[in-house]
């Protein structure tokens, strides 16, 4: 176990750079004129895109230039420093800030899909076409049928604006009241797929032959659901939630930006509007890093749940 | 087991985030209190930067208005009276001005305030090194020329000199008239001592809680992304504030402050967004408001393609264009029909200078189209980031019916996309440009947009003998003669057509019930001495 996991981290640093690598080629490739772009539609002086131009390096073009770029950024990268964005604000300082309201904003989501999301699968995984089941079934194809661009708005105008249950924004040091349903709303969907997803598992281990064997050993049934059949049923869920963790991180700009929470989605949507490589590159590499812990912790929890799978 | 408490141990971490998420500190409510000492709060994006000579957005500008006091500010008809100043005496030529400032200004951190801090705010703002965005404004000024390239000769401009502590001389280097209006702009603010460590070194934490002269200060530093705090500043000696605390929140994107705006929980919204539009006027009653603000949409030519080198085929395209139409059933009034070539809050300002060119006129324009021989298809290219999609599609649709022409409007991923391949004469056809002013002026209109050199002549239009009337209206002894000039000028812009004007912007604004007398400037900002807590 311990070799996995130090293999697994030992990976992990080569899948970084290999991704900065890729995303900093992407950003390098994409970026059209970085200065008019943070101008906006003013005209630029040519002191100032001079000026620009120098502290970027963005006259560095071509392959050499691109190198040269990444070289420089990589360096500054393991002296822990992650550079400048473009309005000359240390991007760490953007990261530390808009980080802790993104995780807390992706945790909720995330607590959200799994007390709900699973509890109700179960439930209409043993209760198979009942009424809970069907109900449950339209609802998530409702949910999962209408996209976060619709539904945040929505939620927004009637739970905060019509009916005042909620603040309708929740703003940069946001109570935990106040993330309440920009959480919800980024956790629907994992919400609907997790609840989907544990009600075919847990149907499908119904029927299985350990089950039997437990029933016909005379084992109460709120013993065979909990022990025997949940901890099976929930290999898949696991690792769909693991992964969902990066997703929710990452995938948080249109809730972020209908609820004004200015965490990492609202500023890499930022990064890439105005082109500040800089920026995108460091928001990303953060966000690879999730990805890569999150699925360790998957890796890890399958180990607990089904004993049979060893890391050897 | 082993593999169970590692396990554990690998959970832990997401046991105790998952903890921390439950933390958090609330959010302070709106306004309370007794009028005098209430608290408004006001929308703003997050401004780029801070410091007076490097801000040229509405929301940078829009906080610095709270902090700093200008020299002079604009009244109802927009001719400039002094503030910080006591006095602006330009020379007989208009060459060098004298400004004496008003005595008893001090800055928020008890320094007074001198003829010193001008200067080397100037100077600072107009070094090249130093990379200010609004530099340019500084070009006036004698000397201004010595402070660029890489290796500038000076650090000082020539033609800044001190005469006391409360005067000095401003020696520009051609005469010009406007130059009293031009001391309004953000970038003509004075900085501290405090400010620099070194002669021309600005402090690096100096942006983080600007030092100004103005009727507010700073309450702790800019929370970025999130928003800054300011205070009345009691010392202040013009026009006292009828607030206490002005909270400028940043948000991201219009649609999310607009829902808290209905809430009450933000008190002045300056840009009702365009979604919104429709429903404004009845979701928020009477606080929905308008008010003239300077901005200037157009549609501009190629000039330098064979195609659109001919001032008739501009002038028949004009024609077709039914801007009225396009105004109410997309902008529902929330912009105006434009057919000047200069924003009608200028004084000098004179409707339909474009005279039968800017009248609908379906019949004509065909006629003329057809006699000038112009391209059977038009294309209008926009950036697709800013909501033009509808109006260029509707604009399209007209010449399509009008003209006979094909027509499609082509989208560019931002406006400094569609810039650089104008730049680089690229076919891209007609292509959408904008203008909101710096101070108000004919010739920041004139000059920029229209004159050979100008920055913001992408369209290749030169007309030596406007060139020379907008010189000669600059240089022109009084303001009454520089009009005449600056209107003869437009009377050239009429007959060649470089643009087709389109539209005048409006401030369309709303505000919370907890306040009342929101004002806002030509220039997006809100009045932040007028605005009071409705009691």
């Amino acid at each position: 176990m311990f070799r996995f996991i130090l293999r697994r981290l030992l990976q992990m640093v080569l899948a970084f750079f290999g991704t900065t690598l890729i995303v900093y080629a992407l950003m390098f490739a994409g970026q059209g004129d970085p200065i008019q772009a943070l101008a906006g539609e003013r005209p630029v002086t040519a002191a100032q895109r001079a000026y620009l131009t120098q502290k970027y390096h963005l006259d560095q073009t071509g392959v050499g230039g691109f190198f040269y770029r990444y070289l420089d950024y990589v360096k500054n990268l393991l002296q822990g420093d992650l550079g400048q964005s473009l309005t000359g604000r240390q991007i760490g300082d953007i990261l530390q800030q808009a980080w802790p309201v993104t995780v807390r904003l992706a945790l909720i989501a995330l607590a959200v899909a799994i007390v709900f999301g699973v509890t109700a699968g179960v439930i209409a995984g043993i209760r198979r076409a009942s009424i809970f089941d069907n109900s449950t079934l339209v609802l998530t194809l409702l949910v999962l049928g209408i996209p976060t661009i619709v539904l945040a708005p929505i939620a927004q105008y009637f739970l905060g604006v019509k009916w005042q249950l909620f603040p309708p924004t929740a703003g940069a040091q946001p109570s935990l009241y106040a993330l309440l349903l920009p959480g919800i709303v980024l956790g629907s969907l994992s919400l609907a797929t997790a609840l989907r997803l544990t009600r075919t598992s847990v149907a499908e281990n119904l029927r299985a032959d350990y089950v039997r064997t437990a029933r016909s050993k005379g084992l109460v049934k709120r013993r065979i659901v909990s022990v025997h059949v949940l901890r099976n049923s929930l290999i898949p869920v696991v690792t769909f939630l693991g992964v969902e963790l990066g997703n929710l991180m990452s995938g948080a700009i249109i809730t972020e930006g209908v609820f004004n929470i200015p965490g990492v989605g609202f500023n890499l949507f930022r990064g890439i509007r105005t082109e500040d490589g800089p920026l995108v590159v460091g928001i990303v590499s953060v966000l690879v890093v999730v990805y890569l812990v999150s699925n360790l912790v998957v890796d890890v929890l399958y180990a607990v749940l089904d004993p049979r799978i060893r890391y050897e | 087991m082993r593999v169970r408490r590692l396990a554990a141990w690998t959970a832990l971490p997401l046991v105790v985030t998952l903890g921390l998420a439950a933390c958090g500190s609330g959010g302070n409510g709106g306004s309370s209190g007794s009028a005098q000492d209430a608290a408004v709060s006001i929308q703003i994006s997050e401004p780029q930067h801070l410091v007076p000579t490097n801000t040229t957005e509405t929301s940078g500008s829009q906080v610095l208005a709270g902090l700093f006091s200008p020299l002079v500010d604009y009244d109802a008809q927009n001719k400039p009276y002094e503030v910080a100043a006591q006095s602006v005496t330009p020379s007989d030529n208009n060459k060098v001005w004298t400004i004496k400032l008003k005595d008893g200004f001090t800055f928020h951190n008890g320094e007074k305030v001198t003829s010193d801090d001008y200067i080397n705010a100037w100077n600072y703002g107009a070094y090249a090194p130093n990379g200010q965005g609004a530099s340019y404004f500084f070009e006036k000024i004698a000397g201004y020329q010595d402070l660029q390239g890489d290796k500038p000769k000076a650090k000082t401009m020539s033609g800044l000199k001190k005469v006391d502590d409360l005067t000095f001389q401003v020696a520009l280097s051609e005469p010009y008239i406007d130059f009293r209006s031009m001391l309004g702009y953000t970038a003509f603010y004075p900085l501290p001592k405090a400010a620099f460590s070194a002669p021309g070194v600005l402090n690096d934490s100096y942006e983080q809680a600007p030092i100004g002269q103005g009727p507010f200060k700073m309450k702790g530093t800019w929370q970025h992304d999130s928003k800054l705090d300011v205070e009345r500043y009691d010392a202040y000696p013009g026009e006292k504030p009828k607030v206490k605390d002005v909270e400028f929140r940043v948000y991201q994107q219009l649609t999310a402050a607009y829902s808290d705006l209905q809430s009450d929980n933000l008190d002045v919204l300056p840009t009702i967004p365009t979604e919104n539009l429709s429903t404004a006027q009845s979701d928020l009653g009477e606080n929905y408001q308008t008010s003239p603000m300077s901005s200037f949409q157009f549609l501009a030519f190629p000039t330098f393609e064979k195609d659109y080198s001919k001032p008739d085929v501009r002038k028949a395209i004009s024609m077709a264009i039914d801007r009225d139409e396009i105004t109410k059933s997309i902008f529902k009034g929330s912009q105006q029909s434009a057919r000047s070539f200069v924003s009608p809050v200028l004084p000098g300002y004179r409707d339909n200078t474009t005279g039968a060119a800017g009248q609908f006129n379906p019949t004509e324009a065909k006629k003329l189209y057809q006699a000038a021989g112009g391209p059977s298809k038009i294309t209008i290219s926009y950036n697709g980031d800013g909501g033009h999609k509808d109006w260029v599609d509707a604009t399209c649709n007209q010449l399509k019916a009008n003209l006979g022409v094909d027509c499609v409007g082509s989208a560019e991923p931002k406006f400094a996309d569609l810039l650089t391949k104008v730049e680089k004469k690229q076919p891209v056809g007609l292509f959408r440009m904008g203008w909101v002013m710096d101070y108000p002026s004919m010739e920041d209109y004139l000059g920029p947009l229209y004159s050979t050199n100008g920055s913001s002549n992408y369209y290749g239009y030169s007309n030596p003998e406007f060139d020379r009337l907008v010189k000669e209206g600059a240089a022109a002894p009084t303001q009454a003669e520089a009009i005449k000039k600056y209107q003869q000028a437009e009377d050239i812009l009429a007959k060649d057509m470089p643009v087709i004007p389109l539209r005048f912007g409006e401030n369309v604004y709303g505000h919370s019930s907890k306040v009342k007398n929101v004002q806002m400037d030509l220039f997006q900002r809100v009045n932040l001495v007028k605005i009071e807590a409705a009691s």
